[in-house]
């Protein structure tokens, strides 16, 4: 069979939306474009009438009640609204002081968490940034550790998006609601992938994102829990009044009505396709691992979401090993990838050593990833990094017994 | 990010790859001058070797490259014009004119820098060795 490149193998970075998804909204730009305020004529109502199945749909994703979600623009969004909503409405001291409460969140999270934490910061907030072990993963204990008596709110992301590794989110939310402490995730990653139920892994606060589930780009949610404890946030953005006055601004109905569709997709298939995706993975690591030497997958190695690996393959640098896979679009650690020269943040925060942090490869599978591309980029990774030790000075030393570590480079 | 096609030829069929000898034998050769330069953790070591003949010319040149393709196509194209040089016509190569041959972007100029460097520091390598 001949396969179609380029292959996508990045789909923690996005997905393509499906047909079904896109077939479902496309109403929804040209007959029924109402605006859900208009509350007095028929188009208002079609849209409003989509809104809240497309609600429902979301809702019964994450077992949360249709009344908990509020439609937002993604998952940037998401946490932001989350996380400055809830520290600003819990806050110890007001708007101006010091010492207005303490936060918990991990050094590997998405920038979209990191930032906010850090403008927090910068409004007399006080934030602890747990650094995990190698394996990447975040315990309840090193929460529980964390936890002062004036913690007001943690943050942890259920699955991580460049190692997949999954941290002890029920463990952690059930801790949290021990000592009465707001609990968000980003579920971004999570979503869609993996069986959740919001009530049952005691979370307060979770944000979801379209694009990462087969759904349209610029439309997410985040659910809000409303019944023990009740959780209240401070809106970002005001104006109209729209989503309990969460988040004003006239509704994105089309992106909703494919975020609805996509959930609904995700929860049919997520099973069978979870255990077709792991063979996958499976094959592919465990080819690169019997043909390769000095192959490493970074993150921890079963508590981990089943399409997703990050490999370093020592002695190659990441982007150049990018060049020459360019027919599979997948993504580097090297970050010179994004213009800045540092490999990622992530795998250093994982101790993975540097020269390992500048030689990995993110392979991240989806809906449509068949048996021979997964094959085909075996092929491929395994001919470019031959090509690319051949070149490798550091190979070679490898090769001759000479411990790189132990070389004194000249700083540069 | 978009690679100059000059970039791309080299990374594709890099000129003069290889060595004289392993580390060892390397340093014990008296007409063999070794560049390493860069570090793993930066994400780029250079190491080029230079071959200099009786008549004190670079006879031959030699390299491999850790790093993104701006590093190898730089190193490559440094071996290609060492080849038949003096060393003080070598010392001559510029940075600036590596990234002009290979039409390098800002964030890439680094990757001449260190070619340079490893120019520099072959040529010291072997006047060093031969001094005594
Ligand atoms: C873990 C995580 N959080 C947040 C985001 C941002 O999501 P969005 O693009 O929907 O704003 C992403 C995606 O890049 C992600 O992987």
């Amino acid at each position: 069979m001949s396969i179609k490149l380029p292959i996508y193998l990045d789909h923690a970075a996005t997905t393509p939306c499906d047909p079904k998804v896109v077939e479902s909204m496309m109403p929804y730009f040209t007959d029924m474009f109402g605006n859900t305020g208009s509350r007095n004529h028929s188009f208002g109502w079609d849209s409003e009438e989509a809104v809240s199945k497309a609600r429902e749909q979301v809702a019964s994703l994450i077992g949360a009640d249709p009344k908990e979600i509020i439609f937002t623009s993604g998952s940037t969004e998401s946490n932001n609204l989350a996380i400055k909503g809830a520290a600003n409405m819990y806050a110890k001291n007001p708007a101006g002081s010091e010492n207005r409460g303490h936060i918990i969140s991990v050094i590997h999270e998405h920038k979209a968490v990191l930032d906010p934490c850090k403008r927090l910061e910068k409004e007399g907030f006080d934030v602890t940034l747990l650094e995990p072990g190698q394996d990447g993963l975040v315990t309840r204990k090193m929460i529980e550790d964390a936890i002062r008596d004036d913690t007001i709110l943690v943050t942890v992301m259920w699955a991580n998006n460049e190692i997949g590794t999954i941290n002890e989110i029920p463990q952690i939310g059930e801790l949290c609601h021990d000592k009465g402490i707001i609990f968000h995730t980003d579920a971004t990653q999570w979503v869609g992938k993996m069986p959740t139920n919001v009530k049952k892994d005691n979370v307060d606060l979770l944000s979801l994102s379209a694009h990462k589930m087969y759904g349209p780009k610029g439309v997410g949610a985040l659910y809000v829990r409303r019944r023990r404890p009740r959780v209240r946030l401070i809106a970002l953005q005001e104006g109209g009044g729209q989503e309990r006055g969460y988040r004003s601004g006239t509704l994105n109905v089309t992106g909703i009505v494919g975020l609805g569709k996509a959930c609904e997709i995700c929860a049919q298939t997520m099973d069978s396709e979870r255990e077709r995706l792991l063979k996958l993975r499976n094959k592919l690591e465990s080819s690169l691992e019997s043909r390769l030497d000095v192959v490493q997958v970074n993150g921890h190695r079963e508590k981990r979401l089943a399409h997703a690996t990050n490999i370093s393959f020592g002695f190659v640098e990441g982007e150049s090993l990018m060049m020459a896979l360019k027919e599979i679009a997948m993504s580097s650690g090297s970050a010179c990838t994004s213009a800045s020269l540092e490999p990622s943040y992530v795998l250093k925060a994982l101790g993975v050593g540097d020269d390992l942090a500048h030689s990995s490869l993110r392979i991240t599978m989806g809906r449509w990833t068949t048996e021979e591309e997964v094959d085909y980029a075996i092929e491929k990774i395994v001919e470019a990094v031959n090509k690319l030790r051949e070149l490798s000075p550091l190979f070679d030393m490898h090769n001759e017994g000479i411990d790189i570590s132990k070389i004194e480079w000249a700083a540069h | 990010m978009a690679y100059s096609e000059k970039v791309i030829e080299h990374y594709e069929k890099p000129r003069n790859v290889g060595t004289f000898g392993t580390q060892k034998e390397i340093k014990e050769r008296q007409d063999i001058g070794v560049g390493l330069v860069g570090a793993p953790e930066c994400g780029d070591v250079m190491q080029l070797q230079i071959k200099v003949g009786d008549d004190g010319n670079i006879e031959d040149a030699k390299f491999k490259c850790f790093g993104c393709g701006s590093a190898i196509a730089s190193s490559s194209l440094a071996t290609e014009w060492l080849k038949g040089k003096t060393l003080d016509e070598g010392l001559e190569i510029k940075n600036t004119e590596i990234v002009e041959e290979l039409s390098l972007p800002p964030v890439k100029i680094h990757c001449s820098v260190l070619a340079e460097d490893a120019i520099k520091s072959a040529i010291a390598d072997y006047k060093e060795k031969n001094t005594k």
